[in-house]
């Protein structure tokens, strides 16, 4: 039932793309087809343009996935009391969603499951215990220390000593930043395996990736200086965010902050623009997802113009979940939990650039990156705005739903 | 955390089972336990509507907000009682009673025509008018032999809804 909920929603979408041509054409071929997604893209792009000034993250696109009408019988015949009465179909979805849904799943952690349930493995798995708190976790923090030690010692003077010489500076920050991200990755023994060209330094191209946590982040950084685009976050990491990672030119935000928005989508415009900046690297997703499902990506990074490039990041769950909940777990917790796990195994893949084309619209276009990066990690989509962790959903979703029942009534009352 | 999912006996199990007549196998009670506890985010052995209404795909439902009087404050054994109606195991009596439940927002075993109108109202919104709602529903009624001065009871709804098959049933996902 669940595979079907997950999947029926691109059928959904395909029917109701084909409610919206204009004409209903008698055998539409793919001239007429075009033609009328041309129609829509430019409707939309006219719409895009007088509210391109906040650059609106939030798709509109959620409605178009919602099993909207699902639970609404076929008009057949009369209506007749028993149809009005039986409301089992909307109480079905509704008890489904109290039993299972989608979203939730999104965000569930899998605790590691101990391996010591017998008399044979109890010792070993002692021993493993003892090894991982008592060795390796001290022998990390020592890495980490000394990986600090040696990049404030060094990051300080070239901060303030170089400041005439800014693209000497800027180099040397660039080259400091991903010593030290390799520290951070080494200090959980990160087995990280690269796919794919490393991305280049170039203006108009923005890397988008899947989101699992804020290491995703350290993982990418420390082979590439990325900038990147966060939320910001409280404590050392907010203190990190404002003074080192400022200078790789990365941008913070706030996502309640409504008036933030305008000003990311200034910075980023300018961002991508410049020859010698960073690569820009957003997390469309917006929140950290347990790296089994996606949630629907923001277009904000699909309407910049630019050539997309995706990264599908997929860890391997044998030592350790590195699925951040940032709603149980401070990220200090995260990186402790992480630090005292045998490994963190992952594999990155940098994949083909992706260009809009001709008639997509940028909503589309980010569907497409989004299918791309999950089959390539073995994601499974999921209709939903990972958003809604911080929200209600919009009425208007169920507004769909009681029109089309709306509709069908009407439409069987008139047969008599 | 969702491993105190272990802490049920077979004893509770059982008796948990007993309380919903059986609908649920001790492998869907376990399921359905980790279940409430993953939503039950305080952790205080009830589900607030709040709670409830985190799911989105619930929060959308158009009648979550008459579902939550039922809803607002289970306790497990309260929770797996409600869902027991869309057992594949729950008699089509169980299910009627449950729909009829619904539509008897005072309770008083008696459903009335502002009764039917409300979930008609739920269920159609802004999309028509109130007059035509009215007028719909007097219709329908009065070609069933009903007025909209009748007060429908339970076995009137066994008699309407008990005919033909009512498809109402929630698969809960076992591990």
């Amino acid at each position: 039932m669940k595979k079907e909920k997950l999947f029926g929603f691109i059928n959904i979408k395909k029917k109701e793309k084909e409610e919206k041509k204009p004409k209903p054409n008698k055998n539409p071929n793919s001239q007429t087809k075009s033609e009328s997604e041309r129609e829509g893209m430019s409707s939309r792009g006219g719409k895009l343009s007088s509210s391109s000034s906040e650059l609106d993250l939030d798709g509109p696109n959620i409605e178009d996935y919602l099993p909207s009408g699902s639970s609404i019988n076929e008009p057949r015949g009369k209506l007749r009391l028993r149809d009005l009465l039986d409301i089992s179909p909307t109480l079905t979805e509704a008890a489904g969603a109290i039993v299972d849904d989608s979203f939730t799943r999104c965000f569930k952690s899998n605790p590691p499951e101990p391996w010591n349930w017998n008399v044979y493995l109890f010792p070993l798995w002692c021993f493993g215990v003892a090894v991982r708190y008592l060795i390796l976790f001290p022998a990390r923090v020592v890495v980490l220390t000394i990986g600090w030690i040696i990049f404030l010692s060094s990051f300080i003077p070239v901060h303030f000593l170089l400041k005439g010489h800014d693209k000497l500076r800027k180099k040397m920050e660039r080259v400091l930043v991903e010593l030290m991200c390799s520290f951070f990755v080494a200090s959980w023994t990160g087995v990280v395996k690269y796919h794919g060209p490393r991305p280049s330094i170039r203006p108009k191209q923005v890397f988008v990736a899947n989101h699992t946590s804020m290491i995703d982040f350290i993982i990418l950084e420390q082979m590439t200086a990325f900038a990147v685009i966060m939320q910001k976050h409280p404590g050392w990491v907010g203190l990190l965010q404002s003074t080192i990672l400022e200078s790789v030119g990365c941008i913070w935000f706030n996502r309640s902050e409504a008036k933030d928005r305008e000003i990311v989508a200034k910075k980023l415009r300018d961002h991508v623009q410049g020859v010698d900046n960073n690569p820009l690297l957003i997390f469309p997703e917006g929140t950290c997802i347990n790296n089994q499902y996606s949630v629907m990506f923001k277009k904000g990074a699909f309407e910049l113009g630019c050539t997309v490039c995706p990264i599908a990041i997929k860890y391997n769950k044998i030592f350790v979940d590195a699925f951040w909940n940032s709603r149980k777990q401070s990220f200090t917790m995260h990186l402790l939990q992480l630090m005292t796990s045998w490994a963190v195994v992952c594999d990155v893949w940098y994949l083909e650039p992706q260009n809009l084309r001709p008639g997509e619209t940028p909503i589309e276009f980010a569907e497409r990156v989004r299918d791309i990066i999950s089959v390539r990690a073995g994601l499974k989509k999921v209709p939903w705005d990972g958003y809604l962790k911080y929200s209600r959903p919009s009425p208007k979703h169920r507004e769909r739903k009681q029109q089309s029942f709306a509709e069908s009534v009407l439409l069987r009352l008139e047969e008599k | 955390m969702g491993n105190t999912s272990s802490m049920l006996t077979q004893y509770d199990i059982e008796e948990v089972q007993q309380h919903c007549n059986n609908a649920f196998s001790q492998q869907e009670i376990v399921s359905l336990y980790q279940r409430f506890c993953q939503l039950d985010r305080n952790g205080g052995g009830f589900i607030s509507a709040e709670e409830f209404l985190s799911v989105p795909e619930f929060a959308v439902n158009p009648l979550s907000q008459r579902l939550l009087r039922m809803l607002d404050g289970l306790n497990f054994k309260e929770f797996v009682a409600f869902l027991s109606a869309f057992s594949p195991r729950a008699t089509l009596q169980h299910k009627i009673e449950f729909i009829f439940k619904v539509y008897d927002s005072d309770g008083n075993g008696k459903v009335t025509f502002n009764d039917m109108l409300d979930v008609l109202h739920d269920l159609t919104g802004q999309f028509i008018s109130e007059q035509q709602r009215e007028q719909v529903l007097t219709h329908v009624l009065e070609e069933a032999g009903y007025t909209k001065e009748s007060l429908l009871v339970m076995s009137d709804f066994v008699k309407i809804l008990g005919s033909s098959g009512l498809k109402m049933e929630v698969e809960v996902p076992v591990d």
